[in-house]
């Protein structure tokens, strides 16, 4: 595979009155890619240029190694795209839709219809795949487009703002299922999002754009390896009523310094230590089994992305990307 | 890397109910490109043109329509086996100016079905994504409308000629007729499509597409027969041939009465002579190419 799936140099696209893009420079490897900015920063004049549909005023841009500017054809043949507005006809089935998109990238019938089956399955629609979509749910419509980006198996897809609109759950089940794109389906993802927050878990790697220009691109690893904070949870039993105290006093009586995790979620259940190698991890283990208490989590907390922003000095940095999270 | 995934069950919520998740499977069959895609996209709007693929209730009015077309054709057949007449009660050519309402009825209907719909639920997007570009979206669109016009008008001229044949009319000249009828309809399908579709474009609104489509043909219809009889009355025939440019249906009209043998509807029964008839050709086949360049530069304009 190759190792840039996405390259620009100094790609600039300007409008009579608004420059979108200015002499931006990035380049993108295979894995799940975040492409945060404010509304209005340049994601999606990016998108339209790498699909090839919109000339760019200056500069170049790859994609799977395809020129933009003279082999559109061919990317869009080989890329998926999810748009970020509604784009489905309501009175067709998922099913007849996805299928007709699928002939529309190229695929022969027989294999649109298995390649349709498949992807809406892989996307969570089932029996409901055959009623027609003006009934669906904005979940299910997501679904829909997201299928429709993927039907025709693709090695990269552009997925524009696909949370957007969904609640909570609905918004952890698309983010699950945009990593499952690349681990389960081997396809690369660039996601777009104005929410720096909710990419931190999904992606590989991380490009902040604000007002056309690259503000950031690194890996999502080199943001949080530094962190080396776990996250611990205990159950109750009858010995020890409060097991999370027992595994506190456990854990201060070998030396280790245990905080409360005060401020998240499920907080007073939650340990926070700091791990200082592979005999952490050992310790915890055995000073729980030691009192008989059952494990319910043990994990590293990333600090969030945002964190990582949030001590930059750039102020204009932090105002760009300070809605994550 | 993705075929690779070892087998996985997924629960469902319901419990006990396992989806057994075979794994994601990858493509490496044949990726037919640009032209198929273009032939796939014009097979399904002509089915959608008939309402095939789509739901119970789109299929009532064409096909309602397409009946409307065809029964006159079945009953003047009927007419001329039962009283061995020498001909058809009507020319071939003629029948398309006869149901002209029907047939706008028809485009209204059905051009806004194929363009409108896509810019209203901005599915274009989906289309301008994938390998086909502006131009090929805007021909399989057209060709499909036309292709659906075609039917529906050369349907009741193939009822009218397998008529005459089996009521024993002179086969040459039922041949002859039967073929400039075809000619006619097909160049009325183009430009009735062409007309229909560039209306159609400018709004994603359907209820707007359909009357202004209706309003466009029958508007410049009536101006065009009630000028024409003006000027018939007042004894001014060329002027009044000249009027017959302003619609469309006047101008399949003037066409066909020049070249193909069409005894005209204009008043008084004198179409154009074959001077005049080059001029109502070269606008009709201006209209024709004036609407698919108006319908590129509305799609150039389409993007994400």
């Amino acid at each position: 595979m190759d190792v840039t799936v996405i390259a620009t140099e100094s790609l600039s696209k300007r409008f009579p009155r608004v420059t979108a893009l200015d002499r931006l420079s990035v380049d993108v490897g295979p894995g799940v890619t975040g492409l945060v900015g404010a509304n209005g920063a340049g994601k999606s004049t990016l998108i339209k240029i790498l699909l090839g549909l919109s000339p760019a005023t200056e500069g170049r841009a790859e994609v799977l190694g395809l020129d933009v500017a003279t082999e559109g054809a061919a990317i869009r043949e080989r890329v998926g795209y999810m748009p970020e507005h509604d784009c489905l006809p309501p009175d067709v089935s998922a099913t007849e839709f996805v299928v007709h998109m699928a002939r529309m990238s190229g695929l022969p019938a027989t294999a649109a219809r298995e390649r349709t089956a498949d992807t809406l399955r892989h996307v969570g629609l089932y029996e409901e795949r055959y009623r027609p979509i003006g009934g669906y749910s904005t979940g299910m419509k997501q679904r829909v487009k997201l299928a429709q980006a993927l039907v025709h198996d693709p090695q990269l897809v552009f997925l524009d703002e696909p949370t957007n609109g969904l609640d909570p759950v609905g918004r952890d089940e698309m983010l699950g299922l945009i990593r499952r794109i690349h681990t389960d389906f081997g396809i690369s993802v660039l996601v777009t999002s104005h929410l720096l927050g909710e990419l931190e878990r999904t992606c590989d790697h991380v490009v902040v754009v604000d007002g056309g220009k690259l503000l950031r691109s690194s890996s999502t690893r080199d943001f949080t390896q530094t962190t080396t904070t776990l996250a611990i949870e205990v159950t109750d039993t009858d010995e020890h009523p409060d097991g999370t105290r027992a595994v506190r006093e456990a854990l201060h009586a070998r030396g280790v310094t245990v905080q409360d995790g005060s401020g998240l979620p499920g907080a007073g259940h939650i340990l926070l230590l700091t791990a200082q190698g592979e005999d952490t991890y050992d310790l915890v283990r055995d000073v729980i089994a030691d009192l008989g208490l059952g494990l319910v989590r043990m994990e590293q907390r990333r600090h969030q992305i945002a964190e990582v922003f949030t001590n930059d000095d750039d102020a204009q940095r932090k105002e760009a990307v300070g809605h994550g999270g | 890397m993705a075929a690779e995934q070892s087998p996985q069950a997924l629960a469902t919520p319901a419990g006990d109910t396992r989806i057994h998740n075979i794994g994601y499977r990858s493509y490496d069959g044949p990726r037919l490109g640009r032209s198929y895609a273009r032939m796939s996209l014009y097979s399904q709007s002509l089915r959608g043109a008939y309402g095939l693929g789509r739901s119970a209730k789109s299929k009532v009015l064409p096909m309602l329509l397409f009946v409307v077309m065809c029964v006159p054709a079945a009953i003047m057949v009927a007419v001329a086996v039962a009283t061995k007449a020498k001909e058809l009660p009507l020319d071939y050519t003629r029948y398309a100016i006869v149901m002209q309402a029907v047939i706008s009825l028809y485009v209204a209907s059905q051009a806004p079905q194929s363009v409108s719909r896509d810019l209203r639920f901005k599915t274009v997007p989906l289309y301008f994504s994938r390998p086909i570009e502006t131009g090929d979206y805007v021909r399989a669109k057209y060709a499909a409308l036309a292709s659906a016009l075609f039917i529906l008008t050369a349907a009741p001229l193939l009822v009218l000629y397998v008529g005459a044949l089996l009521a024993e009319l002179d086969f040459t000249d039922q041949t002859k007729g039967f073929a400039q009828g075809l000619v006619s309809v097909a160049l009325l399908s183009l430009l009735f499509a062409g007309i229909g579709l560039v209306i159609a474009s400018v709004t994603p609104r359907r209820g707007f597409g359909i009357a202004a489509v209706i309003a466009v043909l029958t508007i410049s219809y009536g101006a065009v027969s009630t000028l024409q009889a003006i000027a018939d009355v007042q004894g001014s025939g060329d002027a009044g041939i000249l009027i017959g440019l302003f619609s469309p249906i006047t101008l399949i009209d003037g066409v066909q009465s020049a070249f193909l043998g069409a005894s005209s509807a204009f008043p008084g029964g004198v179409g154009p002579d074959r001077t005049e008839g080059i001029l109502f050709v070269l606008v009709t086949l201006g209209l024709i190419v004036g609407s698919h360049a108006l319908l590129m530069r509305r799609y150039k304009k389409v993007g994400l």
